[in-house]
């Protein structure tokens, strides 16, 4: 074991890890983060809290993680290169170490123009692989990117995202192999709808051997509305939604929608199982947590082990 | 005009580990000015690169290297020693290196650094090609520039939000990493984008504040 992580724990024991998410939120309201945190314990093994995702300003993610923390989750906080140079990752770094938090998120970050300050100064000093390998030096060798050496190192599990569906589909592999070299101990993937090309990515990553060096999640959320899966359909960047997922929701009545949302998530999960290399799952149920004790039963995926620590 | 300096002699040869020959490319602009890749410093690498074991199939020196139509014409009188060498070199700044690199199917090598535009910019129309950033990674990305041309400045690869050729930031923006994909699948070299490139040194970048003492 490198670190104290639940996360690392289960999937060490090669039991099926599910992993959640948790939105921080516009304001220092620490109420939402314990209400969310509520819903989720005990039907996750460890718990994303974003990093201004979007781009639009929220309470910091290591802040939320904290409160969270104290809510009996294992929080991974997000940490992106966007509005951080090494300078400010190395030093979050050991903060949120110090603080107790066992994993990370390694992400580039939504570009600035998504948010609600698109005239602001993007940094990407390191890219989110760069990243990887810093805080991987940090935590193996002790040193930080200067070559200089610390006292105690951060023990961090360590994780990165990855995209099958964005393009150039030839390289997104081979990508995957440059985040395992740099360091990442476990994978979350961008949401999974389209299934066979999911597939497909993991047949290359195995043909690879990346499987057997990196634990893979596959990114699940359910959907609220028919006008939800359109969205993602045709204006977020790198989803891949196919027509199936639409007229499935659209073949049944506008009061159903949201429980077939949930079903096709239950399916989704039930497929990405099957597929040879695939640790487990990363359910994003952003702003709908309230389906998440649903999902994971039905899923077949409680009890949550326990360790005695 | 855009000012250059060339790389370190060890950079270099690192860049043509795997090659055993190489066709020189300098520049009578910028790069003559600032003496960095003009006719003297061509004909010096050549003759260097020839002392460490390097074959040197030809050489030329262009009039104005960040014009392609120009460069292109210039080129095709070289075509044999061109196909008769691994890979280019390329003595001038990073506009330079992008040209040659969009109108030749060959491995393109940054021989320098691009320090400053001295006030102004090279021509290339539509499209910012080089930053000025004082650190060149040409060498790492396909001889297309990620640091002018990536709205994520990333050196190691697309991010999740490439699609269809576009850049998620706008739909008017190339993504860049697409086509240094395109470009080095063209070439049967996708190996290249393999190694784990190490983040920047900003230090010697125009964002770290006014050039000091960084001029030839």
């Amino acid at each position: 074991m490198k670190t104290k992580s639940n996360l690392e724990r289960v999937l060490e024991s090669r039991i099926f890890a599910v992993t959640g998410e948790l939105g921080p939120p516009q304001s220092a309201d620490p109420e939402v983060i314990r209400r969310k945190a509520k819903i989720l314990k005990g039907h996750v093994d460890a718990c994303n809290v974003t990093d201004g995702q979007t781009a639009v300003v929220r309470m910091a993610s290591w802040a939320a993680c904290l409160i969270a923390k104290e809510e009996g989750l294992d929080p991974i906080v997000q940490m992106t290169c966007r509005d951080r140079n090494r300078i400010a990752l190395q030093m979050d770094v050991l903060g949120i170490a110090a603080l107790g938090m066992n994993n990370m998120l390694c992400l580039t970050g939504d570009h600035q123009k998504f948010g609600n300050h698109p005239t602001a100064k993007g940094v990407y000093d390191l890219d989110s692989i760069q990243l990887v390998k810093m805080v991987k030096d940090m935590r193996d060798e002790k040193k930080f990117q200067c070559g200089e050496v610390m006292a105690v190192e951060p023990h961090l599990f360590i994780g990165a995202a990855e995209n099958p569906f964005a393009d150039p589909f030839e390289v997104r592999a081979a990508r995957l192999g440059k985040k395992v070299a740099a360091g990442a101990d476990f994978i979350q993937t961008q949401i999974v709808y389209n299934v066979d090309k999911f597939a497909e990515w993991m047949k290359m990553a195995r043909d690879k051997g990346l499987h057997e060096r990196v634990r893979i999640l596959a990114g699940v959320a359910p959907i609220k509305s028919v006008g939800a899966a359109k969205y993602m359909k045709t204006r977020v960047p790198g989803m891949d939604v196919p027509d199936g997922v639409v007229s499935r929701l659209q073949g049944v009545p506008k009061d159903q929608v949201s429980k077939e949302g949930i079903k096709l998530c239950i399916d989704i999960i039930n497929r990405v199982r099957e597929i040879d290399g695939v640790a487990g799952i990363h359910l994003m149920a952003i702003e709908w947590e309230e389906t998440v004790p649903e999902i994971v039963q039905a899923a077949g995926l409680l009890p949550r082990p326990k360790f005695v620590t | 005009m855009l000012i250059s300096k060339q790389k370190p002699l060890e950079e270099i040869l690192s860049y043509l580990e795997g090659d055993k020959s190489v066709f020189v490319v300098g520049c009578k602009g910028c790069a003559e000015g600032w003496a960095s890749g003009g006719e003297k410093q061509v004909g010096g690498m050549k003759a260097t690169l020839q002392e460490k074991g390097k074959t040197v199939t030809g050489s030329v020196v262009i009039d104005m290297l960040c014009d392609a139509t120009l460069t292109r014409l210039k080129l095709r009188a070289y075509r044999k020693e061109i196909a008769a060498a691994d890979s280019i070199l390329v003595l001038t700044d990073g506009s330079g290196v992008q040209t040659v690199a969009e109108v030749v199917d060959k491995v393109v090598h940054p021989g320098c650094n691009t320090l400053s535009s001295g006030g102004a910019h090279a021509e290339w129309k539509e499209s910012e090609r080089c930053l000025e950033c004082g650190d060149c990674v040409l060498e790492f990305t396909g001889g297309l520039c990620p640091v002018a041309r990536c709205s994520k400045l990333l050196l190691n690869g697309p991010c999740g939000g490439s699609q269809g050729g576009k850049c998620e930031v706008d739909a008017s923006i190339p993504c860049v990493w697409q086509q240094i994909v395109d470009h080095l699948a063209r070439l049967g070299r996708l190996d290249k984008l393999e190694m784990l490139v190490a983040p920047k040194n900003w230090s010697v970048s125009l964002m770290s504040g006014p050039p000091v003492k960084r001029y030839p």
